[in-house]
């Protein structure tokens, strides 16, 4: 990360056109591609913006805040001669900003010469360590059946109206780093949050700061936001400026930093805005065709290094538009991220707490970091056996829902039992319940044992016969 | 060798204008902006060039100068190759690490192909030796199994006037000289080659040779010939990296490139940290040993996305030259796309269909063009296998890229979403994947095994898709109102289904099911059904033949039977026959 301090450049006096948020300036010369502007209006009140193109004799700026009340010949641009950079410092945890990075608590400017480009640069996929360290949650949905890691990006696809808030407030709160029961507690690990808003209400944002009152986690948290009522377009900047402080603070300060990004549809939203504006071809659903790779800038700034002992865990919040999941927000989030937990919004009619839709949820990393040694030995065929019979239950339901219940076979009686048994008493859990891999696995067999022991081909003989406590005297 | 041509007028993006020389040519190499990035001309119109540019612009001024090179995009190929690295254009990643730290910055210049290593050279001709374009001109072993070939570079040709002896050499030391016509010509084991050209070859062979991936569902089902081209599209999570992983890790090539476009970083890292501990079976070496990577994961930059295409193909179309079966992965071809998408938008060129250039087609007709089995300009065959994932926006396998994809491969892998959330792995549906490499391969399994593998695979495939059927008939009216005849059927199709076509690429035993243990998994579940039906048949309830105890061994037999110990298989058949003959003999009166 490289340091600059901002000096004054040239300036422009007075805009050629302005549209949306958009500006094009003439008359500058020898302007860089991404640097920083800053736009004076007629009564002298500053804001910022970044150029998008250049050309010759002119610049195309989109303003943060919009333009709102900024005038053609009004309008002065001061070129900064550089990207935008944040500071970044330790002691911006338990402080709030802007979506700018600026501090809104009524604190002081962070007081630190390090300033970092909220841009990033591509980790080299050399420099990385591969993710094995499982993060218990105590939400058996995750730990069980979609472990998360530490350093793994892992979105929560929801909807409007669903509980995402409290389960990434419950994520955060009981996170710890799992380990096998016995095993000797690790000292002095030091742990950080930082929050990014997007475009959500005051309310969501109070939310979260009062969970992390409660959990006593206040001084470890650092907040950007960009409410509702914010400017759009700085909504663009919020997320990197957040990850630009985790960066350092990961791998700069050594910190395990845990990244929860919500609401990522604004974002979209606020991009695809620009997008239109500037009139460029659109992809999928007026998207702009480069919404992967932008995204990707983003959420590939997670992981681990070998140079340094933290890590960044990523938890990107989607409400999807109509809860669609192949939506271009959720779905290119899903190509990017390493897995993602779905909400389902009937479990969540049926009341039940996570409603989190097993079956297409996934966490790509689990299977790393689960299982003898970490875990225990049995877990990933136990999960993948719950998977393969709740799978089997849909197929089940469908069928009952035309023949009847009673018509099913004595075998598809058991899926339906399973089923609901699986939803009430694995899926289902408190808002304060914070479950221990052994009793998540626990729960899971007990509900497998709820099967013909036929019927359980994932799991090994030796592990049925060790774990299975059914009555099925079959074979 | 760089002097300034032109100066930028117009940066957007990886897109950058200049102004300057008309004597830039197109596709040329330059370098923009002072910190010299690495760029590609990709337009000329009267004095004004397009160049899209292969790192970050950001910070990049209007003003600042373009140097040209005189050249092609190009790759280095030599000795050093194999176990390398690289980005999208071909720089290597552990010395970018080494001199950057972690995280990539511009205006890396290194050599893609060290200099200082030496490598012991045996040569292959004498002087007097007419040669032309290929000829081998001497060997050197790059790792203790792997013979590479140093060869002349196609376009040259000519007499040899001095040749190394054997000892030990750099890629840049000479080893040979050539005349050709007047001039002499000095030769080292390092040349480059355009990416965007094909390196010749003298003719196309039939591809009928499967590439064995040990993946039952490839290898029984719908198998790729060497040389033959395949794509597996899925939505996110269906398992396309993950198979593609699997194929590296077993496939039988000689060589494999791997190229991570556009994807995640981890999953290099992955590939990274397992494959130097992973042993390659046929020569008890690591498999990094026969791997070439090429990493421009997602927030790399994008242009040199669009390149690393074909920086992987141009390095494996080299060791097929070489008389090598290559087969290389690119994963996500839709990401390439995109790439080309992106940059096509930025040139505000009139799109086709979603935004994706006209050109789309064409270019990726040209990149799967490329695979094939040929003989080499020096008569050794070799051949380069292509697999592209696809990456359909929400899945849907209606949107350009899959589709003009389909037209330029043999073999269609259909990932399926809701296989993958039940956990049915690799979530390949059997009915939407098809290979028109069949015919072609089925003489190969017949030398190979003995077994008639095409007629057991075809009746299979027909028990898969009677199952099909009656499933809508079960859904309707559930599995009770079907006659035990159809019901043995899907007790069979379930065997195959959980004992054939699921294979775990996480378990030892699993991962890799060998050619023999392929047909005699096949043939087993085959024989069950005959056993079966004749049983039935005679009035026996369906379910006594759901009850026997075989049939959980034959579901499990796939990871508790070896590729070393398939006499097993004749014990699960005793087993068969002996639980079988006693219903077929209660049945009998
Ligand atoms: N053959 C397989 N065996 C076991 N698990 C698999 C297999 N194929 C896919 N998976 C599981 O599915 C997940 C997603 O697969 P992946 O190949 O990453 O999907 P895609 O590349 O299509 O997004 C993996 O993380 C793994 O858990
Ligand atoms: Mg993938």
């Amino acid at each position: 990360m490289s340091e600059v301090t901002v000096q004054g450049g040239q300036e422009v006096v007075g805009v050629a056109r302005i549209e949306g948020p958009i500006l094009v300036v003439e008359g500058g010369t020898n302007v860089s591609y991404d640097e920083v502007v800053e736009i004076q209006d007629s009564r002298g009140q500053l804001r910022r913006g970044r150029v998008l193109e250049v050309g010759e004799g002119y610049a195309v700026i989109q303003a943060f805040a919009g333009s709102t009340g900024l005038s053609i010949d009004g309008t002065r641009v001061r070129f900064l001669g550089t990207t935008l950079h944040i500071p970044v410092a330790e002691e911006m945890l338990g402080r709030i900003f802007d979506g700018l990075g600026n501090p809104i608590d009524g604190g002081p400017e962070p007081l630190t010469d390090h300033y970092a480009d909220v841009n990033g640069q591509p980790i080299n996929p050399t420099a990385r360590i591969y993710p094995r360290d499982y993060i218990q949650t105590g939400i058996s949905t995750i730990d069980g059946v979609n472990t998360l890691l530490r350093g793994q990006k892992l979105p929560l696809f929801s909807g409007a109206g669903m509980p995402h808030d409290q389960l990434a407030a419950q994520i955060v709160r009981q996170a710890t780093l799992g380990k096998l029961a016995g095993a000797p507690q690790t000292e002095g690990e030091e742990f950080a949050i930082v929050f990014a808003a997007m475009g959500v209400k005051n309310d969501v944002a109070e939310y979260f700061r009062r969970s992390f009152t409660e959990s006593g986690a206040l001084t470890r948290v650092a907040m950007f936001l960009n409410l509702a009522d914010d400017p759009p377009v700085e909504r663009i900047v919020t997320p990197r400026a957040a990850l630009t402080l985790a960066e350092y603070l990961a791998y700069e300060r050594e910190m395990h930093v845990l990244v929860v990004l919500t609401d990522m549809t604004n974002y979209g939203e606020a991009l695809r805005q620009i997008s239109n504006v500037r009139g460029e071809v659109p992809s999928r659903k007026g998207y702009p065709g480069y919404l992967y790779s932008d995204l990707a800038s983003m959420y590939e700034r997670t992981g681990r290094i070998r140079t340094s002992k933290g890590s960044i865990t990523q938890i990107p919040i989607l409400t999807m538009p109509n809860d669609d999941i192949t939506h271009p927000m959720p779905d290119l989030t899903g190509y990017i991220t390493e897995g993602q937990i779905v909400l389902g919004r009937e479990l969540n009619f049926a009341g039940i707490y996570p409603p989190v839709a097993v079956l297409p949820s996934l966490s790509r990393l689990m299977k790393d970091g689960i299982g003898k040694n970490r875990t225990r030995d049995d877990h990933p065929r136990w999960g993948a056996q719950l998977y393969a019979a709740y799978a089997r239950t849909q197929d089940v339901r469908a069928l009952a829902s035309v023949i009847g219940e009673e018509e099913l076979s004595d075998v598809d009686q058991k899926y339906l039992k399973f089923g609901r048994a699986f939803e009430r008493e694995f899926v289902n859990q408190s808002f304060t319940e914070n479950r221990t891999i052994e009793r998540t696995l626990e729960i899971g067999w007990k509900l497998l044992s709820m099967l013909p022991k036929k019927e359980l081909t994932r799991v090994t003989l030796d592990e049925i016969a060790q774990y299975y406590k059914g009555d099925d005297a079959s074979s | 060798m760089s002097d300034q041509v032109g100066t930028i007028t117009w940066i957007s993006g990886p897109v950058v204008r200049a102004r300057g020389s008309r004597h830039v040519g197109m596709l040329e190499l330059v370098q923009v902006g002072e910190d010299r990035l690495v760029g590609e001309v990709i337009g000329l119109k009267g004095d004004q060039m397009t160049i899209q540019v292969y790192e970050e612009t950001a910070g990049m001024q209007t003003g600042a100068p373009v140097f040209g090179t005189g050249l092609p995009l190009s790759v280095e190929l030599g000795p050093g190759l194999i176990q390398s690295i690289y980005d999208g254009v071909q720089r290597p990643l552990p010395l970018i690490e080494a001199a950057m730290g972690s995280f990539i910055n511009r205006g890396a210049h290194f050599d893609s192909i060290n200099r200082e290593k030496k490598w012991k050279f045996t040569p292959k001709v004498k002087v007097g030796d007419a040669v032309k374009g290929g000829a081998i001109l001497g060997v050197v072993m790059e790792t203790e199994t792997l013979e590479h070939r140093v060869m002349l570079n196609p376009d040259d040709s000519g007499t040899i006037t001095w040749v190394a002896p054997v000892g030990e050499y750099t890629v840049a030391d000479t080893i040979a000289k050539l005349k050709m016509g007047k001039e002499e010509k000095t030769i080292t084991m390092l040349q480059r080659w355009p990416v965007r050209r094909a390196r010749p070859f003298t003719n196309r062979r039939p591809a009928n040779i499967p590439l064995i991936t040990g993946q039952r569902i490839l290898d029984t089902f719908f198998p790729v010939a060497k040389g033959g081209a395949a794509g597996i599209p899925g939505p996110f999570g269906s398992g396309k990296t993950v198979t593609q992983h699997s194929i590296a890790k077993w496939a039988d090539a000689e060589i494999i490139v791997y190229i991570g476009c556009g994807e995640r970083g981890n999953e290099m890292t992955e590939v990274l940290q397992e494959f130097p501990h992973l042993v390659d079976p046929r020569t008890g070496r690591p498999l990094m040993e026969r791997t070439v990577l090429i990493a421009n994961t997602s927030n790399m930059p994008v242009a040199a996305r669009e390149a690393s295409i074909y920086t992987g193909i141009t390095i494996a179309e080299y060791y097929r030259d070489m008389g090598y079966h290559v087969a290389l992965m690119a994963d996500s071809t839709s990401r390439w796309a995109e790439a080309l998408r992106e940059v096509s938008g930025r040139l505000e060129e009139m799109p086709a269909e979603e935004g994706y250039p006209a050109y789309l087609a064409g270019r990726l007709a040209e990149f799967y063009e490329r695979a094939g089995y040929v003989n080499n300009l020096n008569d050794t065959q070799g051949s380069v296998s292509i697999v592209g994932a696809v990456s359909p926006p929400g899945g849907d396998f209606s949107e350009p890229v899959t589709q003009h994809t389909k037209r330029f491969i043999r073999c269609f892998w259909a990932l399926d979403k809701s296989l993958a959330s039940a956990r049915h792995f690799p979530a390949i549906n059997w009915l939407d994947s098809y290979s028109e490499y069949l015919e072609d391969v089925a003489g190969w399994w017949r030398e190979k095994t003995g077994k008639d593998w095409l007629t057991m695979r075809n009746r299979a495939m027909e028990l898969l898709s009677e199952e099909s059927r009656l499933s809508q008939i079960v859904k309707l009216v559930g599995p009770d109102a079907l006659p035990y005849t159809e019901r043995m059927v899907l007790e069979t199709t379930r065997l195959i289904r959980e004992g054939l076509l699921q294979q775990n690429a996480t378990e030892t035993v699993d991962a890799f099911s060998s050619v023999e243990k392929q047909i005699r998994m096949l043939e087993l579940v085959l024989y069950f059904h005959e056993r079966g039906m004749a049983i039935v048949k005679r009035g026996a309830p369906i379910n006594l033949i759901h009850d026997l105890p075989v049939v959980d061994t034959i579901i499990r037999a796939k990871s508790t039977v070896t590729n070393e110990e398939l006499h097993k298989f004749d014990d699960i058949q005793k087993q068969i026959d002996q639980q079988m003959g006693q219903l077929d003999a209660e049945y009998r009166s």
